[in-house]
């Protein structure tokens, strides 16, 4: 049977279980002139576009930018200040908190061997830039980001999902996506490739992994209470041998009660 | 030449077997079980593992096929994503009768430990399956004693009626 269906859809607001006095730890932040090399990116930055917020954090900068203004400090980075390796970009789920995702470009300067990351905050809707002109690895991270999340990009040149099947609805890391999938998902290989009118006559997905059902010779046979397919169950124990008597033509059944152990090697 | 003295009514009977068709047909089938390659996950290395000289399935007859076409059984070894069910049937559609299927390890027989959105919740919602093989993944010898319990399947069925159809999934 399966498990009574509890609505997923505020998980992010409402967690199952919460410590009232578990503080989070925070990682230390530091200020950007505490090293030389991000105190002049910075400065080089701020001298060019507008920053909202700089520090560091684990030995990497951290930079708020604009959403605008992607590809433009991208460009830069990569031109004037020798970041030249976009190493990971992707979205952070904030819609349940702020109606927001959270963009990041995870970034690498081999000669300089310093790494930075650039945030922007987008809505939900907003459309953001492509910057796979600039980075030849943001090509499939954005195609990603798309059929992960939903973020919309402007600007690439083969904008469709990457890992998700082209038909597929939803978006499934957003945080109010379902584990066990959606309506559209459970249906999803039965709706395309027997049809809608086959789910009554293939039924709903079994979620629960701890679901026995005795009687069912549909699925199952119980081991050494086996019956043909859809009989009633029996208590009698079957025999399972692999040979069958006159089973296969020029062999000989081996019978058990008729073999000898040999207590040495002859 | 050769004098050859041979009682046939004492040795080894006469040189003459006497069967059905239809135990003589499935007997060839069940020996020359031609499975396809195709593997999905992890359980794939176990069945590479089977069909290679150590286990060798060469020993049943059972040959693995790069084609559909010319495939009696297709042995499902991994796990099944939603994405790859259709490409599956597909597949398994174009296979000749008489086919079957095993369905190997627990991803392909219940979904297993990926119960999540991207994963079908067991192959029999997909295709007919004739075994279900236990196991994450099932040891080479699970696979080879699957395939023999295919085989004693097989001799069972009738080779000269029509094969009884089978339902859809």
């Amino acid at each position: 049977m399966m498990r009574k269906y509890t609505d997923k859809k505020n998980v992010q607001k409402k967690p199952y279980y919460t410590d009232r006095f578990w503080v989070a730890p925070q990682i230390p932040k530091f200020d950007v002139s505490s090293d030389e090399v991000f105190a002049s990116d910075t400065e080089a930055l701020k001298a060019n576009f507008e920053i909202k917020k700089a520090y560091i954090q684990r030995g990497q900068l951290v930079v708020y930018i604009n959403a605008g203004e992607n590809v433009e400090v991208l460009t830069y980075l990569r031109d004037k200040l020798q970041y030249n390796f976009l190493s990971e970009h992707s979205a952070i789920d904030w819609l349940a908190k702020s109606g927001e995702f959270e963009i990041f470009y995870q970034m690498l300067s081999t000669s300089k061997r310093k790494r930075m990351r650039i945030k922007f905050f987008i809505k939900e809707k907003e459309p953001i830039r492509s910057i796979s002109t600039i980075y030849k690895s943001a090509d499939w991270s954005e195609r990603e980001m798309y059929d992960m999340f939903g973020v919309i990009i402007t600007g690439h040149h083969y904008m469709k999902r990457i890992l998700m099947p082209e038909d597929w609805f939803g978006h499934p890391l957003r945080k109010t996506y379902p584990l066990q999938g959606d309506e559209e998902a459970s249906w999803y290989e039965i709706d395309k490739i027997f049809g809608k009118e086959y789910r009554d006559i293939i039924g709903p997905e079994n979620r629960d992994s701890s679901r026995i059902d005795e009687d069912d010779t549909y699925n199952f046979s119980r081991i050494h209470h086996e019956v043909s397919f859809g009989a009633k169950p029996s208590k009698e124990i079957v025999e399972t041998d692999y040979q069958e008597e006159g089973g296969v033509f020029l062999v000989k059944k081996l019978k058990k009660a008729d073999s000898k152990i040999l207590e040495e090697r002859p | 030449m050769a004098q050859h003295k041979i009682n046939y009514l004492s040795e080894a009977g006469l040189p003459v077997a006497l069967t059905t068709v239809d135990k003589l047909v499935q007997w060839g089938r069940s020996n020359s079980l031609w499975p396809m390659t195709y593997g999905l996950a992890c359980c794939a290395i176990e069945m590479m593992a089977a069909g290679a000289s150590r286990y060798d399935f060469d020993r049943f007859g059972t040959i693995f096929r790069a084609s559909p076409r010319q495939s009696d059984v297709l042995i499902i070894a991994g796990t099944l994503t939603k994405k790859h069910a259709p490409f599956m049937r597909r597949l398994y559609d174009q296979m000749t009768e008489p086919k079957w299927v095993i369905s190997m390890g627990s991803c392909a027989n219940t979904g297993g430990m990926f119960n999540t959105y991207a994963t079908v919740q067991g192959a029999d919602r997909i295709v007919p399956v004739d075994i279900y093989l236990p196991g994450c993944a099932p040891r080479p010898e699970t696979l080879q004693y699957a395939l023999m319990l295919l085989q004693k399947k097989i001799r069972t069925q009738s080779a000269s009626k029509k094969l009884k159809p089978k339902r859809l999934v």
